[in-house]
């Protein structure tokens, strides 16, 4: 990557026009691997996605193109009045919002936390936060099941999918919280900041969190997004969220175009939202070289 | 806990030399409670049902049905395809988180990758599968791709499509952390590009990668929707021979028998999970 | 009766399972229950399978939520009798014996024969063994697993039936999948309307209720059900013991056994299955003709599986279905 010096030069010694065309090599070859990734990554993503927008485009001969799929999103509606997609999306943001504030507020605190006083507990937080992906969701509903009678007997909202889907994000968002929270010297700064006189709690929020805002959104960004693509665990406990309601608009025709349609709209909408999160949680630019 | 200098600015640590020292963990109580109600205690039920019959009696029939070469078979096809995805899933996605990271942070690419890998990470089940179908199956808009069907490659790929975006979220904020610093002083103590990553820059990520591709193996271990769309007729998996005991429409569904699989899916990512931990000590002395 | 209907009214729900609005005509059931009577109809899981209806009765036990009536699969009606309360539609006696338990604790609805659906672009398909010619490569599905599949399993039997098998013995359908299977010619996707259209199942082992026209989505679908291997499969009604909602459940039930021109089994016929009351009501003059007349033709008498005899299939298939086609 970095143009090859031989080593044997004494280094110190390179005169400085010499290494600002050092640099700028570099960085051409840098910007060739970027952009060679870019288009190759970038194809092999898109391909797919192309192909089921097609799909959806398909009239009822293959090779023709047509609408239809699309217009059984919007035009499926129960006997009440509110479209009944409408209520699942609702329904799915506000899941995804409080999901995505216990989890912070449960996980964070409690990763930096073990960090700085209760480093014994780190493996054990590590192992709980993997075990959920060991479990595939239909069994895991099996053992949710006496949990989510008594729950029923208090709401019967689709709300209360919050509680399970704290536990089916915390190995995603643990990771990315862990990466971050590696990156930064919180023992050093923890120090630095009890000495001036801080409180844990000011520690934790005003000094360790900042640091690793990057980390908290991509957090955030896999938390939306699961709750956003979350089917089997509501379909299993007989909820309606988004998915489970595009699934029902998908099988209510015989067009099978139109669980390409529904897809397609989920994955974009999804996608919108998630931008609007990530300009949402700016972050202040840590100091970088 | 030792009693803060009161300073004049304020700000006491609030019970310092208040109370008699209350063990630090207690503060961890919110998670683990949370943990063992919501997470525990199913998990507790699924252990429990795999030791019973579905008369309702205890037995160890399920736990012993674990060692026939049917099952172990599922178990190994599990694993190869874990394994295989989650190392291409991590290797790739490590090269594309690179990629995004060397960019400019604030700038417009590294934005779009990121909720495009938040909205791929989960993509996945039956459309996925279909839409792979669709472009490289027999009836291949692309090609037709003669190791389609074939197991574990050809639902790599299609596993591929969900890992990487995944690796490049986790992992990014890893790459983030290297400082550009340490590169240049790096290089300008005369190293090159290799010896850079070989001592520096890989021993430090190392950590947050092996955490990676653990997730990512467990990831795969568990998926379901998506290898069930690719091809139902043949199982190759754990989570497909779960799938068939629990909603077998011919008689044979036998729920303790799928609580049985999924423990010993437990104990196999348990397994797995010291493994990790010791490659993480081991690395763990290359830092220090 | 008129008690009942006032009573459904006042309860106002029913919470049915596993209904697919496109399966049977199911939509048009449940909309006209639905206006006919003014009670709304919460229907779960659409997509479920019959194992997992009756885990919903176990798992909600209690919860409004839990399904008030069940569309399940005759081995699972049979193994779980004890969570059904017995009801007697009024139109009881036109129910053929054999396709009713004597106490009423369930009681089969409609049906069809194993068949054959294929694209028109195959020409005319009259005899399995063409399905092992080199045209049909990678062509062949069934409609999911046959280890856990009641219409997969069946598939498997029917295939049997036509390579000289018998009800009690499945392995000739096994082989003949092996058959296809190192022809290249089985596709292990499970065929959908989506896997159709996309021209990737061309040829579908199915119920030939689920092999329509209007079902698949293709207009140019044919379906074939091959000389003396009629194999037919009914569904079975049941009531849940701790329904919710009583009185609405067993008002459903009359509404699906109603001979009327609107009433369930007529529209069931409207779907391209069989009704179970059809010998009844074609004497009676009550049944939909034309729709009648729309069903495939069969040549040779119909063989229904015993519960001894599909279990005995599903293990032997549990045993040996993973080995002939990997």
């Amino acid at each position: 990557m970095a143009a090859v010096t031989s080593v044997g030069e004494t280094p110190l010694a390179v005169p400085a026009r010499r290494q600002a065309g050092m640099q700028a090599g570099r960085r051409r070859r840098l910007n060739l691997f970027r952009y060679v990734v870019f288009t190759v990554f970038g194809l092999f993503f898109a391909l797919p996605l192309l192909a089921m927008a097609r799909f959806s485009l398909e009239g009822a001969k293959l090779g023709t193109w047509s609408l239809t799929a699309w217009r059984q999103i919007t035009s499926y509606t129960s006997s009440e009045g509110i479209p009944p997609l409408i209520s699942a999306v609702e329904i799915t943001l506000e899941l995804a919002v409080i999901t995505s504030a216990v989890m912070l507020v449960l996980v964070v605190p409690t990763m930096i936390w073990i960090r700085l006083r209760v480093r014994w507990l780190a493996r054990a937080m590590e192992f709980l936060c993997l075990l959920p992906l060991t479990i595939p969701p239909i069994v895991l509903v099996v053992g949710l099941g006496p949990i989510y009678d008594k729950i029923a007997h208090l709401s019967l909202s689709a709300l209360m999918l919050f509680w399970v889907y704290v536990i089916l994000a915390l190995p995603y968002a643990y990771r990315a919280l862990a990466a971050g929270l590696s990156a930064i010297d919180a023992t050093t700064l923890s120090e630095a900041a009890r000495s001036l006189g801080a409180s844990w709690f000011s520690v934790i929020v005003r000094v360790i969190v900042p640091n690793m805002w990057d980390a908290v959104l991509n957090a955030l960004i896999l938390t939306w997004a699961l709750v956003l693509g979350e089917f089997t665990v509501a379909f299993f406990l007989l909820y309606v969220n988004l998915q489970v309601e595009l699934y029902s608009i998908s099988r209510n025709t015989p067009d099978a175009g139109v669980i390409f349609s529904t897809s397609t709209a989920s994955l974009l909408f999804a996608f919108v939202l998630l931008l609007i999160l990530s300009y949402v949680g700016r972050r202040r630019r840590a100091i970088r070289g | 806990m030792a009693v803060a200098a009161t300073t004049r600015t304020g700000a006491r640590p609030s019970w310092a030399g208040r109370r008699p020292s209350v063990p630090p963990w207690v503060g961890t109580v919110p998670f683990f409670g949370y943990v063992a109600v919501f997470l525990l205690w199913p998990t507790g039920i699924v252990v429990y049902e795999a030791f019973k019959n579905p008369a309702g009696r205890f037995t160890l029939s399920g736990i012993t049905a674990l060692g026939n070469s049917q099952v172990r078979g599922f178990f190994i096809g599990s694993f190869k395809l874990s394994l295989i995805s989650s190392l291409i899933g991590a290797v790739l996605g490590a090269i594309l988180a690179y990629a995004v990271a060397s960019g400019n942070p604030d700038g417009v690419i590294r934005r779009l990758y990121l909720c495009v890998s938040g909205v791929l990470a989960q993509f996945g089940g039956v459309t996925l599968a279909f839409a792979f179908l669709v472009l490289i199956g027999p009836v291949g808009l692309l090609f037709h791709a003669g190791w389609y069907f074939s197991f574990p490659w050809g639902i790599t790929v299609i596993y591929a499509y969900f890992q990487i975006p995944l690796m490049v979220l986790v992992f990014l904020p890893a790459i983030d952390g290297l400082k550009v610093q340490w590169r240049e002083a790096s290089e300008n103590l005369g190293s090159s590009a290799w010896q850079y990553w070989r001592y520096v820059g890989g021993p430090l990520l190392l950590p947050a990668f092996l955490g990676a591709l653990l997730l990512l193996f467990a990831n795969a271990l568990s998926a379901y929707a998506t290898i069930q769309a690719w091809e139902d007729a043949i199982p190759y998996t754990v989570p497909q021979q779960i799938y068939t005991s629990m909603s077998s429409e011919v008689g044979l569904a036998n729920i303790n028998y799928a609580d049985a699989l999924a423990l010993g899916m437990v104990v196999l990512v348990a397994i797995v999970m010291t493994g990790y931990a010791l490659l993480q000590r081991r690395a763990a002395r290359w830092l220090r | 009766m008129s008690a009942l209907i006032a009573a459904a009214k006042k309860e106002g729900t029913l919470n049915v399972i596993a209904l697919p609005p496109t399966w049977a005509n199911y939509g048009t059931i449940i909309s006209t229950f639905e206006k006919k009577y003014g009670i709304t109809i919460n229907s779960a899981l659409p997509d479920g399978s019959s194992q997992q209806e009756v885990d919903a009765i176990k798992a909600e036990n209690g919860s409004p939520k839990a399904p008030d009536v069940v569309d399940v699969g005759l081995a699972v009606a049979l193994a779980n009798t004890s969570l059904f309360a017995p009801y007697e539609v009024s139109t009881w006696s036109d129910i053929p014996a054999a396709q009713k338990d004597p106490s009423g604790l369930w009681y089969e609805d409609y049906g069809g024969y194993m068949a054959v659906g294929y694209s028109s672009k195959f020409g005319t398909i009259t005899s399995l063994s063409q399905l092992l010619g080199p045209q049909f490569k990678n062509a062949v599905a069934l409609n999911g697993n046959p280890t856990s599949a009641n219409a997969a399993l069946n598939g498997v039997m029917m295939a049997s039936l036509a390579e000289g098998g018998s009800a009690g013995n499945i392995a000739p359908g096994v082989n003949f999948f092996a058959k296809l299977k190192a022809a290249g010619n089985f596709s292990p996707v499970e065929a959908t309307g989506a896997s159709i259209k996309a021209g990737t199942t061309p040829v579908v082992f199915d119920w030939d209720y689920l092999n329509l026209p209007t079902y698949v989505g293709v207009s140019d679908w044919k379906v074939f059900i091959p000389q003396n291997a009629v194999l037919g499969g009914f569904y079975a009604q049941a009531i849940n013991k701790n329904a919710p909602h009583p009185a609405a459940a067993r008002l459903w039930e009359e509404f699906l056994y109603s001979q009327a021109a609107d009433g369930g089994q007529n529209l069931w016929l409207e779907g391209g299955a069989r009704p179970v009351e059809q010998a009844a009501m074609t004497s009676d003059g009550t049944i939909n003709t034309s729709a009648a007349a729309e069903l495939p033709t069969v040549t040779g008498t119909p063989v229904f599986l015993t519960e001894a005899q599909s279990t005995a299939a599903a293990q032997y298939l549990a045993a040996n279905w993973a080995k002939a086609v990997s």
